[in-house]
């Protein structure tokens, strides 16, 4: 995972401290401390030498410290592909003078994720070509994510002040001395599956420009983490990608836990794994079928709902809630499954595969489908890595990385099966990896499910999980524990993390700060369909104006993780 | 990554007959025509239900609308600890503390408010987690329509139990050592009796 010691030198070598490189000891990944002025040539040289070949960058953030005299940190998270190693890059700028150069150039992955920072914090980022807000209302005032800014203020923010891209205004004339038109695709259209925004000038019917506007469902997941305890945010997560909800869950708690330096009891795991997994095909059913709806499929996509129906059942009766659960807590799980679980998953596993048999005898070999998607939203290894794309739609394109697999996590590495990649990189490549995922998701749920063996849900470890209730209502040191667990949170030490896991759209990465206290200092999540949304407009350039409602469906946009 | 843990699944090639609409269009109507017939003459597997005359069964850990329990005497378990309104994520619970005339030992609390905003809550059983004297559960019940935003906080009148415990039908609540109701799939679903007379109060309105 992180880099090798000779790597590590070699870094050391090229960017010796003289140059204004610090390392900072002691972290998950190694972390180097950047001034902005190098930051240019350290980009190009960490993208382009093959020793350290990082050529995808999976993170932008920033971090706020008011009481330092650079007040800022913008964070850079680089993964290699190749190498399999991970690096953390940290450029303090100081309130007065918070540019930082922009690494578009050297990464388009940092399109959207620089305007985040600049949106949430104010920082600007030269060379940026649209730096503008991208979360909040054009109108809105002050920059979310300070520490200082009140979260309890409210603006008036009116729909004629709305996000207009510049070249929307222009009049431009094709060819033949017609005017092309500008159409706003949403917010509110049906096929965007939720609220978002894109603007495309029309030529006919070919898009020949296209931009995004999003931040319809922002409500500020990291501001609120803040403000709350690190067991108080597990509802919070659900409310991310809330398709597969218990994944969110799943990946925030690896984090914190990672932070504590505690694990969940083995039971636990085998039931995250279970449930995480049903949950990714949940997911992948809910992609495709809204896709195939998109399309003009509608009957698939009733059939495959009947699996999700049937889920959401298990969930609901393992966590009492269906939508979003909040069953996960740091440590485990909030209690244990009921009985006749084994016996539910066991007929889900029966149950679902002649249903996805049924959608591909309708739809994979479908002469109309494959007309209407292959070659549509075609996106190549290299530029699906260059926009910072990880999952399904990445595997599309022919790059196989599955964090389950690079970097395993709650004991994947002992599961058998395989990761489905396509070549053709297109939509049609997209739905038959998910179709594939899907049945290696049973795969591992059938495995899983010998190993669920009796024994505790939730670590014993009472700095971090609440004591059992028999205790509470009996015993005095319990009930303390319990106390204060509940009024002042659990004491995670200081230091932060980047716990990512594959979530069912990708690498779903959640950058934990803790000072020390009972809620995270700051809690930054990577949203793995944000960095698919933002090569979407660019994607859409010289195709007909249905296909960009295919395209969509194709990438499995959520609106809730999509907009935090 | 082996290349042993990658399956490649690239299109197909169509094949000689997918060439041609008319099979595959016969093929794709013998699947709709074997779920129309399965779902006509069995319903063992089909999800939708007719509701509201069948409504569908859910486990006893659904979360829905919170109840507070009493003790034997009709007072209610609650000692406005203050555990649940600090748990709560999304601030919906209000408590006043007020002193307990009744109680035996000095200093004991009981809520004099404890409004909860059914429409800030997330239903998320925080709440139910953080009591520490089993006052606060949830209940089954999660069809709630409000009419205005004040109808939609419930006070104490309305929360408090009412009627003996197993007349509430019991939803989310701390579990220790007690039997859970095994889960059942394909979905359970039970037809709902129908009304019998219009409800009073309508059949008063001239």
């Amino acid at each position: 995972m992180s880099m090798s010691q000779e790597k590590l030198e070699s870094f050391r070598r090229a960017f010796p401290p003289s140059r204004g490189v610090e390392e900072i000891p002691g972290q998950d990944i190694p972390t180097f401390q950047v001034e902005r002025e190098l930051l240019p040539e350290l980009a190009r040289r960490l993208k382009d030498d093959p020793d350290f070949d990082f050529k995808m960058l999976s993170d932008v953030c920033g971090v706020d410290w008011p009481e330092r005299q650079a007040r800022f940190d913008v964070v850079y998270h680089l993964y290699s592909l190749t190498h399999n190693h991970r690096l953390r890059l940290k450029v303090p700028v100081s309130e007065q003078d918070a540019v930082v150069p922009s690494v578009y150039g050297v990464w388009r992955a940092a399109d959207w994720f620089e305007r985040e920072v600049f949106d949430m914090f104010g920082v600007r980022f030269s060379g940026h070509p649209n730096l503008k807000r991208i979360l909040c209302h054009p109108s809105f005032q002050g920059h979310a994510l300070r520490k200082d800014y009140d979260p309890g203020q409210r603006w008036l923010l009116r729909e004629g002040e709305q996000d207009e891209p510049s070249w929307a205004r222009e009049v431009q004339e094709d060819e033949d001395h017609f005017e092309t038109q500008v159409l706003n695709l949403g917010p509110s259209h049906p096929a965007t599956h939720g609220t978002l925004r894109t603007v495309v000038r029309l030529d006919g019917e070919v898009i020949t420009r296209a931009e995004c506007e999003i931040g319809y469902l922002h409500r500020c997941f990291e501001k609120m983490s803040e403000r709350h305890t690190w067991n108080q945010i597990i509802p919070y997560t659900d409310r991310l990608n809330y398709c597969s909800a218990m994944m969110n869950g799943v990946g925030y708690a690896l984090a914190v836990e990672k932070l504590l330096g505690v694990e969940a009891p083995p039971r636990a795991q085998v039931i995250r794994v279970i449930l995480s997994e049903l949950s990714r095909i949940m997911d992948h059913i809910v992609c495709i079928g809204a896709n195939l709806n998109d399309v003009g499929a509608m009957t698939p996509f009733l059939y495959v709902y009947q699996a999700r129906e049937e889920i959401y059942s298990l969930l609901e009766a393992c966590a009492g809630g269906r939508l979003t659960i909040s069953y996960v807590r740091v440590g485990g799980l909030a209690n244990d499954v009921p009985e006749g679980f084994e016996e539910a998953v066991r007929y889900l596993l029966r149950r679902i595969p002649p249903l996805v048999d049924d959608m591909e005898r309708l739809i994979t070999e479908n002469r109309i489908f494959r007309q209407r998607t292959e070659g549509i939203g075609k996106l190549s290894a290299a530029e699906a890595v260059d926009w910072g794309w990880t999952g399904p739609c990445l595997r599309a394109s022919g790059v196989p990385y599955d964090v389950r697999k690079t970097n395993p996590y709650l004991g994947y590495e002992t599961y058998d099966f395989k990761v489905p990649i396509a070549t053709t990189g297109d939509t049609y490549a997209r739905y038959l990896v998910r179709v594939e995922e899907i049945r290696q998701s049973l795969k591992i749920v059938e495995q899983a499910l010998k190993r669920l063996a009796p024994g505790p849900i939730i670590t014993d470890n009472h700095h971090v999980a609440l004591p059992p209730k028999e205790k509470v209502y009996t015993e005095m040191e319990a009930l303390i524990w319990h106390f204060k667990l509940i009024m002042e949170g659990m004491k995670v030490p200081k230091g932060e993390v980047y716990g990512f896991t594959e979530g069912a759209n990708g690498e779903l990465g959640f950058y934990t700060i803790s000072d020390g206290g009972g809620s995270p200092y700051r809690l930054h999540c990577r949203p793995p369909c944000f960095a698919v949304f933002q090569a979407y407009p660019h994607m859409l350039e010289g195709h007909m104006i249905a296909d960009s409602i295919a395209i969509l469906g194709s990438l499995n946009i959520i609106a809730g993780e999509l907009d935090r | 990554m082996r290349n042993t843990d990658v399956v490649v699944c690239d299109p197909k090639p169509l094949r000689f007959w997918q060439r041609f609409y008319l099979v595959e269009v016969l093929k794709g109507l013998g699947v709709t025509l074997r779920h129309f017939l399965g779902n006509l003459f069995g319903r063992k597997y089909t999800v939708t239900v007719e509701w509201p005359e069948v409504k569908r069964e859910y486990s006893d850990r659904l979360r829905g609308r919170h109840v507070l329990l009493t003790r034997e005497d009709g007072s209610p378990r609650c000692v406005a600890c203050y555990m649940c309104e600090t748990a709560c994520p999304a601030d919906c619970i209000h408590i006043e503390a007020e002193e307990d005339p009744t109680s035996t030992v000095e200093w004991e609390k009981r809520p004099k408010v404890f409004n909860i905003d059914l429409l800030r809550c997330v239903f998320c059983g925080l709440c139910v987690d953080a009591c520490p004297k089993e006052a606060i559960i949830m209940t089954r019940h999660h069809e709630m329509a409000f009419t205005g935003r004040e109808e939609a906080v419930a006070t104490i009148d309305t929360l408090l139990q009412k009627g003996p415990i197993d007349r509430i039908d019991l939803g989310y609540r701390p579990y220790y050592g007690r039997e859970s109701r095994p889960i059942t799939l394909p979905i359970p679903v039970r037809v709902e009796p129908a009304p019998k007379a219009p409800r009073p109060d309508l059949a008063a309105t001239p």
